[in-house]
């Protein structure tokens, strides 16, 4: 068996005096697609955040792809490692978030093809070519020249996942990306999602849509209060909670 | 005739007006770039920079905001010179206006900064832009386009402010026509004149400022 791809270790975090992850251990290999489910507030925005470094985090370790990231351990104190090395680290995982959070003032081409050259280094041909093929793959190949304000809510997802995908990151991470859109848009970003998953995209999602979850994940993981509450295959978890919070939850999600 | 002797007198003027015009559209010039560049960092230091040196520009914009342009042109010709910094009228009256296009521009910038959503910056982080990287093609780009009708407006302020220069003797387009209306006594004609050409120059700036909204108003 190949090296895990993810491994999250003992993972804490607080904001101020509250402490939001109270010790998360994770381990994903290669071509896992983990669901995270958990009610609101148990921590799950901010786990993924912990691992896109987006947040700081004040105890435990994070490996993506045999790298720690974000913290390093200097002469027996841990330490943040500087910006530069952070924002590479970065780069390793993609992120789609649940307002989208395109850039206006650029076409959808242009927002795929930003980080392609300042951060990949590619010429900018070579970037539009990768973009090209990646909004194809999103169905929105013909609405490339097309800015953000132009497109509808499903269209606007389909296309920061096209973004964030062509960095070609070792684990994607997706935070609730269908909950603010209309409900007949929600499909169209699930299918995209579902289709990463069949070609063996690493996924760590963040889902209020349970029967999505069900079908797409090699494991879920149920979140409660800021630790791992239950995990497992999802016909385990959805059909044999073994914790009454976990039954709880079920019976007053709608699937 | 009136409007023939006008004729004439305006071609007597003329190159005394046009060396006025000159003297307004480069002091103008001069003070609009200088001074939104000068801005930009202001509005720069404004959202991000180390707090002390945050209100240390904080004080500069509001005093510089809070202080008449005619103040602030006396100030920079008169006050310099006795602190031992010896401007002629023209750099002073521009260093004037430019610090005073700096402060209304560096206001501006740090309120566009602040209203772009926090989800840009972390949009640009996750895929890897490092922080200059994403203030340079994600946040200043939506910010200057923000900014650009107060700019327009702040751009003919600027054009205004350099009658102003007139006081310390910079013989920009307000002081030519008065020169030239001490030597031939046809006050309103040239005061209309000269009224005239501030507000094709003004017109000017407004119709550019237009045309960019339009080009830039994709989203
Ligand atoms: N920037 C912040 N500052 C302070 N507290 C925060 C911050 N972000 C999140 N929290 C708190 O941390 C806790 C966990 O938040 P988080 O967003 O991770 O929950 P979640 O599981 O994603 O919830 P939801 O399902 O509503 O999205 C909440 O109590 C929240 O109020
Ligand atoms: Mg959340």
């Amino acid at each position: 068996m190949a090296d895990p791809l993810l491994v999250i270790e003992n993972l804490h975090k607080k904001f101020d005096h509250l402490e939001v992850l109270r010790g998360v251990d994770l381990r994903m290999n290669g071509g896992d697609v983990v669901s995270i489910i958990g009610s609101s507030g148990s921590g799950k925005t901010t786990l993924l955040r912990c691992v896109n470094l987006l947040e700081d985090f004040h105890e435990g370790r994070i490996v993506v792809d045999g790298q720690e990231i974000g913290y390093a351990v200097k002469g027996g104190r841990r330490v943040r490692l500087p910006n530069s090395i952070v924002a590479r680290h970065r780069a390793l995982t993609g992120m789609a978030f649940q307002t989208f959070n395109l850039f206006p003032h650029l076409s959808a081409l242009g927002n795929v093809t930003l980080g392609l050259i300042r951060v990949r280094g590619m010429k900018k041909d070579e970037a539009v070519a990768i973009a090209e093929r990646w909004l194809d793959r999103v169905g929105l190949l013909e609405r490339r020249n097309h800015y953000p304000g132009q497109l509808s809510g499903g269209q606007q997802q389909r296309v920061a996942i096209a973004r964030a995908i062509a960095m070609n990151p070792k684990l994607m991470l997706f935070d609730e990306v269908t909950s603010a859109l209309d409900p007949e848009l929600v499909n169209e970003v699930l299918n995209v999602i579902k289709d990463l998953a069949r070609d063996g995209m690493t996924m760590l999602i963040v889902t209020h849509e349970m029967k999505f979850a069900y079908e797409v994940s090699t494991r879920i993981i149920f979140m409660n209060e800021g630790r791992i509450g239950e995990e497992g295959p999802p016909s385990e978890v959805f059909n044999n909670p073994k914790t009454p919070r976990l039954a709880e939850f079920l019976k007053n999600s709608s699937f | 005739m009136e409007f023939t002797q006008f004729l004439n007198e305006l071609w007597i003027a003329r190159g005394a007006l046009w060396q006025g015009l000159q003297l307004t559209i480069a002091v103008s010039v001069l003070a609009i770039v200088l001074g939104t560049v000068l801005g930009l960092f202001v509005g720069m230091v404004l959202v991000y920079a180390w707090r002390p040196f945050k209100l240390l520009v904080r004080l500069y914009v509001d005093f510089i905001r809070g202080t008449p342009v005619f103040v602030l042109v006396l100030a920079s010709f008169y006050i310099l010179s006795v602190i031992g910094i010896q401007l002629t009228a023209f750099q002073a009256g521009v260093l004037a206006i430019t610090v005073f296009c700096s402060s209304h521009v560096g206001e501006m910038v740090r309120g566009a900064l602040q209203a772009i959503h926090r989800g840009q910056t972390e949009a640009a982080m996750a895929i890897g832009l490092t922080f200059r990287q994403t203030f340079q093609y994600v946040l200043m780009p939506q910010a200057l386009r923000q900014i650009l009708p107060t700019w327009v407006n702040a751009a003919t302020e600027m054009v205004k402010a350099s009658t102003l220069l007139s006081v310390i003797g910079v013989a920009e387009l307000l002081l030519s026509t008065q020169q030239v209306i001490s030597r031939n006594f046809l006050s309103l004609e040239f005061y209309f004149f000269a009224g005239l050409i501030y507000f094709v120059l003004n017109f000017s700036i407004e119709r550019f400022g237009r045309h960019l909204e339009r080009r830039l108003a994709v989203y």
